[in-house]
């Protein structure tokens, strides 16, 4: 089957607009009449529940959780973009189009993108309405704060829980309609497979999570918005329950996957501290501005440092590296995630990280603390102040921007980063690649939609900071209600889809073998000791940068575990009862199958381009010397792989890129 | 350190439950407290037992999904912080651990230590909300600007992650400091005004018929409280009921 | 309106409206039986006005024991549907971790109060009522033509035991107090820049006045 983007003719600006013009409506009678599943209640699946349910669709949601709002949007910490322009800085439409495309190494697609500029504004209109209490300044408008390497301040936020407050916004518009009845919620449900008749998707099989017991949902669409798959490396920023199995499923029946290897490494996040840790949790982007990053120059330091003999303060500024101020003079602390990730392994590979595991970087105050005390000192007139005073008054400043940051880090790691430097390693973050969609959010099963991070969609190689929220956020309030209602206009005649066919029957069948196989078989190892062993491969042969070797060794061992996962997994308990192990083996096991697809991508794309990294493909002399270097000529492609079995057999379909609007450069930062 | 850990076990929401001893060794300072319940649950699966069925997702305190009534405190002996983020430096070697689930009669057990919390659902499904369509063109978020003071007090009130830590430590299983939190965010907003006096009355009914107590201002609530959501937060929703009451 | 007690905020305001009359009557009572310990004659004189007086007998008095009744029934009422919001208590509970023993107790400081008021009523409520309302002597006068108001109030101090089971008995008022008197405040929603103030304010009441009345016993004891 030939991709086709479906994206509409015209000029970039008008294509949102005539579009909306011309597609097919649903009469508010008719609506009455057809179901929607929506599998997911983060920003996206919560929010795309709420609105099709104010139009008067029927809506079925789920969520494995107790309750939508506690999806892991919710964990997003610095803020939302939006081209609102309120600080009169330049900011438009195009210009967040364009740091998008740009931020995301163009491998992007523009009309996307650019709708997602476009409806960016009514997204914060449409939050602010809801009671979701943005910051402000005190004239009592909006505040902004900048991010992530743009040139503008478009960053709207609420303290630093913008992405709770925002899902708890979604979160009240779907507690509405459920009041209405015209959201029927499923919590403590989980979906496990999709149900196909006659080439559309017509339904789901849920597992009751409490109970044990399966189900069959119909409906006359499907919505994924089941978020990303960044634990398939074990250990990320995920929530632990975070997983790839609704957009897995939804692959193995017919939804192409597309860039499975294109992954964000977040440069701050709190060490690992352990064999025993369960997960990584992120520090703000935001430290950046303020924190300098070290690791010492001398290995004997390093040494002492490790063993508890110095301390990170003994070291004078000649005995530190501030590597990334060496290698970017003009970005330094500031570069792209994708860079600044990349630095803190090759210091670390190298033999200079600064904790136990080796796996550690310095983010310093110290420096900030004595600018903004010395400003401070000047504010208040203070003459002469004394070291002991310039700190005291730069600390008070450094608490005000990142004070919860600063407490967090002292709950987790035990040690006060106001007096000694922060220990920071990046981690798995945020996952760009996902379900392959069309200009609707289609995916190639008809009447199947994908939303928010489980798609591919507007991000490319790389996703910018605060646009994560705003994704979510535009599929599911502004895209899909229209793009959905264009495809739902054949079913006004169609009428409920009957479960008692026999599609639904051979799904069941398929979801039950599967959990009885997993209760029945009584292997010798738990869970999590396969995923942390793939977790260990991908982090080692396809985590911050990869090559073909590695990637080739990657994609036998994954085989390996998967072979000896299905042999020898033991599942205690049984299947008609709550059962954390069976639900965690049968997300694994998707992970499992995953893992190799995102290598055979991974070793496919021979190139550098945003958060995937090839060791063959970086520039060989010149000032960007070992910097990341793309390849447009060949790779200016989307990768959406369809499922034929085994991982390793997948097959490639291409959609390639075009940018009439936008000119292709690359990126530096030196 | 060793430890010795006292958790109430219990097969389904029906089965009545009982205080099972268990050992962990080894146990890192530097730990979560839910990763030393996934060494213990290592140690079971690896011994053909049952797990510990417990709540937990995100693991950095922000989803309010974990629990546990952790040495007879909500979210154990630490401030400030959700069960996942309390660390077992906050214990020593040789301690007994009681771990029970979160109790309310609202908060019926489902598992060991997994609670439903569906009472909270149905409390903000009874008014937590602004109702505003999605439209796309909704008036511009600037148009009504809203005094900083209030914005901060609405956001304080909002942090709140629904956990239920203040129901588990109250004496008499109240659940108004979650109402109060969340009548109070949108009473500080100029959104939330219109329907103020249905809100206010329609969550508190739906509190009440949930099976929460009553409140006696002990204030174990806001200690307890991951987020520190504040005790004014009730008074507010105590005027508001009241003036909501007397508008009839 | 009238469906106000059916919800937990609207017991929470009546309890705290209720307990607002009680302490503005102890506060009252209070200024009355200080006079007894400065002057035998103001205090008679009071005495008599306040048990003559119709607003006082007629009004306020029913009021006062529709409060007292109220008060204390809700706080039964509330207490026994509390228990009933936890139907499984827990194996270790650390209560001192998070709030005030008083705040905690409120049941057992109130019942004890409760238990004292029957022995005060036993003292000085039935033996007036009965002069007054079922002899039918409104004088206020004993067989000599004095007032018998400060007589009888020292002739109550004598024994030891009635001492001491006033002593005990304000204590627990102090306590019921301790907690009382901010909670109500909280209850009917004033929690603002005055409420740290007002917390003082409320501790500074909760001792001073429960000491007084100790003092008042005391001082009849010893020079009866």
């Amino acid at each position: 089957m030939a991709l086709d983007s479906k994206v509409p003719k015209g000029s970039i600006k008008d294509k949102w607009t005539d579009y909306k013009n011309h597609i097919d409506l649903v009469n508010p009678a008719n609506k009455r009449h057809i179901d929607v599943i929506v599998v997911g209640t983060g920003l996206a699946g919560g929010s795309a529940a709420a609105t099709l349910a104010e139009l008067g669709y029927n809506v079925k949601a789920f969520a494995y959780q107790d309750s939508p709002r506690r999806a892991h949007s919710i964990a997003a910490q610095g803020g939302i973009n939006a081209a609102k322009n309120y600080q009169g800085d330049g900011d438009s439409t195009y210009r967040l189009f364009y740091d998008t495309v740009k931020g995301g190494d163009y491998r992007s697609r523009e009309a996307n993108v650019y709708r997602l500029a476009e409806v960016s504004a009514n997204i914060i209109d449409q939050c602010v309405a809801q009671g979701v209490p943005f910051a402000r300044d005190y004239g009592g408008l909006l505040d902004n704060r900048s991010f992530g390497g743009v040139l503008v301040s478009r960053t709207f936020y609420a303290k630093g829980q913008t992405g709770q407050q925002l899902l708890l916004g979604a979160y009240s518009a779907m507690n509405r309609q459920i009041a209405r009845g015209k959201i029927e919620m499923f919590n403590r449900h989980e979906m496990l497979d999709v149900v196909i008749v006659d080439g559309k998707a017509r339904g789901i099989i849920a597992r009751n999570l409490i109970t044990g017991e399966i189900e069959r949902h119909s409906a006359h669409a499907v919505v994924v918005g089941s978020g990303g798959y960044g634990n398939v490396y074990f250990l990320s920023t995920n929530a632990m329950g975070s997983n790839a199995t609704a957009a897995w499923k939804i692959h193995k029946k017919g939804a192409y996957f597309a860039n499975p290897c294109y992954t964000q490494i977040h440069p701050t996040c709190i060490p690992r501290s352990g064999d025993y840790q369960s997960k990584l949790t992120l520090m703000s982007e935001s430290l950046r501005n303020d924190g300098r990053i070290w690791v010492p120059k001398n290995m004997e330091d390093v040494m002492a440092i490790r063993e508890g003999r110095k301390k990170p303060t003994d070291l004078s500024e000649d005995e530190r590296d501030y590597y990334l101020e060496r290698r970017y003079p003009a970005f330094g602390n500031l570069v792209p995630r994708d860079v600044a990730s990349r630095a803190a392994k090759e210091r670390c590979d190298a033999g200079y990280g600064v904790n136990a595991t080796g796996e550690a970087v310095y983010l310093d105050f110290a420096s900030a603390f004595e600018r903004y005390g010395r400003e401070q000192a000047k504010i208040h007139n203070i003459t002469n102040p004394s070291d002991e005073k310039i700190y005291e008054l730069g600390q008070a400043i450094v608490e005000a921007k990142y004070g919860n940051l600063f407490q967090m880090y002292e709950k987790i790691i035990d040690q006060n980063p106001y007096k000694t430097p922060m220990m920071i390693y990046p981690a798995v973050h945020y996952t760009m690649g996902g379900v392959w969609v069309d200009y609707n959010l289609m995916t190639t099963i008809p009447g199947c939609y994908c939303i928010g991070e489980a798609n591919f969609s507007d991000h490319g190689a790389n996703r910018l900071g605060a646009s994560a929220l705003m994704q979510g956020l535009a599929d599911g309030y502004f895209v899909l209600p229209y793009t959905i209602g264009d495809y739902l206009s054949d079913d006004i005649r169609t009428g409920k889809i009957p479960t008692d066919t026999k599609e639904f029957d051979e799904a069941e069948k398929e979801v039950s073998d599967r959990i009885n196989f997993f209760v029945n078989n009584k292997g010798t190892k738990s869970v999590d000791y396969f995923h942390k062993k793939l977790g260990k491969v991908m982090w080692d042969k396809a985590g911050m940068s990869r090559n073909a070797e590695g990637l080739i060794e990657a994609m036998a061992e994954i085989k390996a575990i998967r072979e000896e996962f299905w042999k020898d997994v033991s599942v205690p308990g049984t299947a008609d009862e709550m059962n954390p192990e069976l639900e965690k083996a049968g997300r694994v096991a998707d992970f499992l199958e995953l893992g190799e697809l995102f290598a055979k991508d991974a070793l496919m794309r021979e190139e550098s381009c945003g958060g995937h990294f090839r060791e063959e493909s970086a520039e060989l002399d010149g000032p960007q010397k070992g910097e990341a270097k793309r390849n447009d000529e060949d790779f200016a492609f989307v990768a959406a792989w369809e499922y034929k079995g085994e991982p390793a057999n997948a097959v490639l379909h291409k959609e390639e890129l075009e940018f009439k609007d936008i000119e292709l450069k690359q990126r530096s930062y030196k | 350190m060793n430890l010795t850990l006292k958790i109430w076990r219990q097969k389904d929401s029906k089965a009545k439950g009982q205080m099972v001893d268990y050992k962990v060794t080894d146990i890192s300072e530097h730990m979560s407290f839910l990763e030393m319940m996934d060494v213990l649950n290592e140690q079971l699966v690896n011994s053909g037992e049952e797990p510990v069925a417990f709540d937990h997702d995100c693991r950095e305190g922000i989803c309010g999904m974990c629990s546990m009534y952790i040495n007879g405190e909500a979210h154990g002996p630490d401030r400030g912080v959700t069960t996942c983020q309390l660390h077992m430096r906050m214990f020593n070697d040789g301690d007994t651990i009681t771990i029970e689930p979160f109790r309310a009669a609202a908060f019926p057990v489902i598992k060991d230590l997994v609670v439903d919390r569906m009472a909270f659902e149905r409390i903000q499904q009874a008014g937590g909300y602004i109702s505003v369509n999605t439209s796309g063109n909704t008036q511009d978020a600037n148009s009504i600007p809203i005094s900083k003071h209030a914005a901060d007090e609405a956001m304080d009130a909002a942090t709140c992650i629904g956990c239920g830590a203040c129901v588990a430590s109250c004496k008499n299983s109240s659940a108004m400091l979650f109402v109060g939190a969340k009548v109070s965010q949108y009473a500080l907003l100029p959104q939330g005004q219109v329907e103020a006096v249905d809100r206010v009355k329609n969550m508190v009914a739906q509190m009440d018929l949930e099976g929460f107590g009553n409140c006696t201002n002990t204030g174990a609530c806001e200690v307890e409280c991951p987020k520190g959501i504040s005790l004014e937060n009730i008074a507010r929703m105590n005027r508001e009921y009241l003036s909501a009451t007397l508008k009839g | 309106m009238s469906g106000i007690l059916n919800s937990s905020i609207g017991r929470k305001f009546a309890m705290a409206l209720s307990a607002f009359f009680l302490m503005i009557f102890l506060l009252q009572h209070f200024a009355i039986n200080l006079l007894s310990v400065f002057s035998a004659d103001t205090f008679n004189e009071v005495s008599h006005f306040m048990g003559t007086f119709w607003v006082i007998q007629y009004l306020m008095q029913p009021v006062l024991i529709f409060g007292v009744i109220f008060h204390f029934v809700m706080g039964f009422v509330l207490e026994i549907k509390n228990n009933k919001a936890r139907n499984i208590s827990y194996a270790k509970n650390n209560g001192a971790a998070n709030s005030t023993w008083m705040s905690r107790n409120m049941i057992w400081s109130g019942a004890a109060i409760l238990a004292f008021m029957g022995l005060h009523f036993y003292d000085f409520w039935f033996p007036e009522i009965n002069t007054k309302y079922i002899v039918g002597d409104m004088s206020g006068q004993l067989a000599n033509g004095e007032f018998r108001y400060f007589e009888e109030l020292q002739h109550k101090f004598v024994d030891l035991w009635r001492v001491v089971l006033y002593v005990i008995a304000f204590v627990f008022l102090a306590l019921h107090l301790l907690h009382g008197f901010s909670s109500a405040f909280q209850s009917v929603g004033a929690n603002n820049k005055y409420t740290k103030g007002l917390k003082g304010f409320g501790k500074a009441y909760a001792i001073i006045i429960p000491l007084g009345f100790i003092f008042i016993a005391l001082f009849h004891h010893l020079n009866h």
